[in-house]
């Protein structure tokens, strides 16, 4: 039996964080896509904040961690909204789409 | 505890007047001037209530919340400088049909998050404070809701922003982690010693923020986003976020990661030199002024830091005094963009302007002074502003970056040169409708005038950005 420390979050955190990175530059198809990669980062995060804070016995990682859920929260909302909007304008949302400008 | 409270004056004065005017612009119709007004209003009492309150070091909440001599000056700068862009771009609002009342509000918004961000002695605080301002950006950019480049500016705006304020966060959690605390000050004292995690963490934090200063090489959605918004968001987006991000990332370098100066400071140099050689080289090439605005305005960020990367007290300072003069000179510039009205419809193509000096002296001699103020020309203010940052590089002995810095001046003054030529020198003479809007002429006067007396009294702002850094 291996016990389950602190590197062992800390590496499943590095690992969703990553997917996370990858998932928004990868991803060719949708942008919906993009906001779950946004998700996922900001879940690694909250990951690494509580694991810190048990294995610290200091509280301010978990209430860091609740303002993070509700930052997240936000967060889709308003990226949701702009989506729709998009495609009201253009009809699509895929990301090879998104080039009116030359970036 | 009420005492405690008057610390926190223009915060929570700032917070209730957005709760009220909110709620005017819901129950009152066609109520966009009336809310306008009010936000303008707001402003004012807020920059009196800043002004009138006492200058000593007060730290409330935990030791997260700090007011100081550095807050309230670029709480200050905020507040003038987006009473400026608000003011002088309402006649473009009305043009544009994006007279919604919701837009001075999430303005007042995104200043309510700059003002915890440059106050924030905390990390929760900090990030809180900086999504606070993003969440209140990403809606700006996309204000023009049935324009297709407004919205696609936006959806480039969030997805990149979101992913930096991501890296920023998962810095801010291994600080925590390998620090053990979430304070600025007790971070920088657990520095002293080498903590390769922490170091680790600061590079994370450090994307983040040069993300949001949109700084080389974390600058793609510039160009898209200055092109994309509306005149007047790009406006505020060019001068008041850019403000309230370097104060953070000088407050970063100043405060927790004073200890491992020498491991940032190689960062800082790479970035500082790689946004000077950008905004000098892509800028060339550009024909809408917003795009061109847009590199210029990635350069004149590589020179402030530079300040930064110098690692002094002076180099800190220089690097206020440029980002000061650097609002001054781009609120100048957007407001002459608001003069280039044809039938009806605002230009923004460089081509525009061919010839405009023999129908418009006025507004081509405005363009002169901040297009040399801009390049660097003295002695206009940007030429001091450049000289304090120059002089604090060499006073470290950091030669390289320097003449980095004055080999991309002399480069950058080829573009801000050619659209003066065109202005003055071309064959075709446009000519735009006369505009009698005498709050954009009166910014653009007070602008050029800033610009050209600067010379008089550089020691003026030169001692007061000196006195922010002294503990």
């Amino acid at each position: 039996m291996i016990e389950i420390g602190l590197g062992h979050y800390l590496t499943l955190g590095a690992i969703i964080f990553f997917l996370g990175v990858m998932g928004i530059f990868l991803n060719r198809k949708n942008v919906i896509v993009i906001l779950m990669s946004i998700e996922l980062i900001l879940l690694a995060v909250n990951i690494n904040l509580i694991s810190f804070s048990i294995f610290s016995g200091d509280i301010v990682g978990q209430i860091f961690t609740m303002l993070t859920l509700t930052v997240a929260a936000a967060e889709a909302a308003i990226g949701l909204a702009i989506i729709v909007i998009y495609y009201r304008n253009k009809g699509s949302i895929r990301v090879e789409d998104i080039h009116g400008m030359k970036g | 505890m009420i005492n405690n409270l008057n610390i926190l004056l223009p915060e929570i004065f700032l917070t209730l007047s957005i709760f009220g005017i909110l709620m005017l612009g819901v129950f009152i119709k066609r109520s966009f001037n009336l809310v306008f007004n009010l936000s303008s209003i707001v402003i004012i009492v807020t920059i009196t209530i800043i002004l009138n309150s006492p200058n000593n070091v007060e730290k409330i909440f935990l030791e997260s919340f700090i007011r100081d001599s550095f807050s309230q000056f670029f709480k200050l700068l905020i507040l003038v400088s987006s009473l400026f862009v608000l003011n002088s771009s309402k006649s473009f609002i009305h043009d544009n049909k994006i007279d919604k009342f919701e837009y001075p509000i999430i303005i007042l918004i995104s200043i309510l998050g700059m003002f915890f961000m440059v106050s924030s002695n905390d990390l929760i605080l900090f990030y809180l404070g900086l999504e606070l301002q993003s969440l209140a950006l990403y809606i700006l950019a996309s204000i023009d809701r049935d324009n297709l480049r407004s919205s696609e500016s936006g959806i480039k705006y969030f997805v990149l922003s979101a992913l930096s304020s991501g890296l920023l966060l998962y810095g801010c959690s291994l600080l925590y982690g390998f620090t053990g605390s979430t304070n600025f000050e007790i971070i920088s004292f657990e520095l002293i010693d080498t903590n390769v995690g922490a170091i680790f963490a600061m590079v994370f934090i450090l994307v983040g923020l040069a993300f949001k200063v949109s700084a080389v090489p974390f600058h793609m959605w510039t160009p898209d986003v200055y092109e994309g918004a509306p005149t007047s968001i790009t406006s505020f987006f060019a001068v008041v976020p850019k403000v309230a991000g370097l104060a953070l990332l000088i407050k970063f370098m100043f405060v927790p990661f004073s200890n491992i100066l020498l491991e940032w400071q190689t960062i800082m140099i790479f970035i500082s030199i790689a946004s000077m050689i950008l905004g000098a080289v892509a800028a060339i090439v550009q024909k809408n002024i917003k795009r061109l605005l847009a590199y210029s305005s990635i350069g004149h960020i590589g020179y402030a830091l530079a300040g930064v990367a110098s690692g002094s007290i002076t180099g800190y300072a220089s690097s206020v005094l440029y980002i000061t003069i650097y609002v001054v000179m781009n609120i100048g510039a957007f407001s002459c963009l608001y003069l280039m009205k044809k039938d009806g419809n605002y230009k923004e193509d460089i081509e525009d302007l061919s010839g405009v000096s023999k129908k418009h002296p006025i507004l081509a001699i405005s363009f002169l002074i901040i297009l040399f103020s801009l390049a660097g020309v003295p002695p206009l203010g940007g030429f001091f502003a450049k000289f304090y940052v120059f002089k604090a590089v060499l006073e470290q002995e950091m030669y390289v970056l320097a003449i980095v810095g004055l080999l991309t001046t002399v480069i950058s003054a080829f573009y801000y040169l050619r659209i003066i030529k065109i202005i003055y020198f071309d064959e075709k003479s446009s000519t735009f409708d006369k505009v009698k809007n005498k709050v954009v002429q009166v910014t653009v006067f007070l602008s050029c005038s800033i610009l050209i007396t600067f010379f008089l009294y550089p020691y003026f702002l030169n001692n007061i950005v000196n006195s922010l850094f002294i503990v």
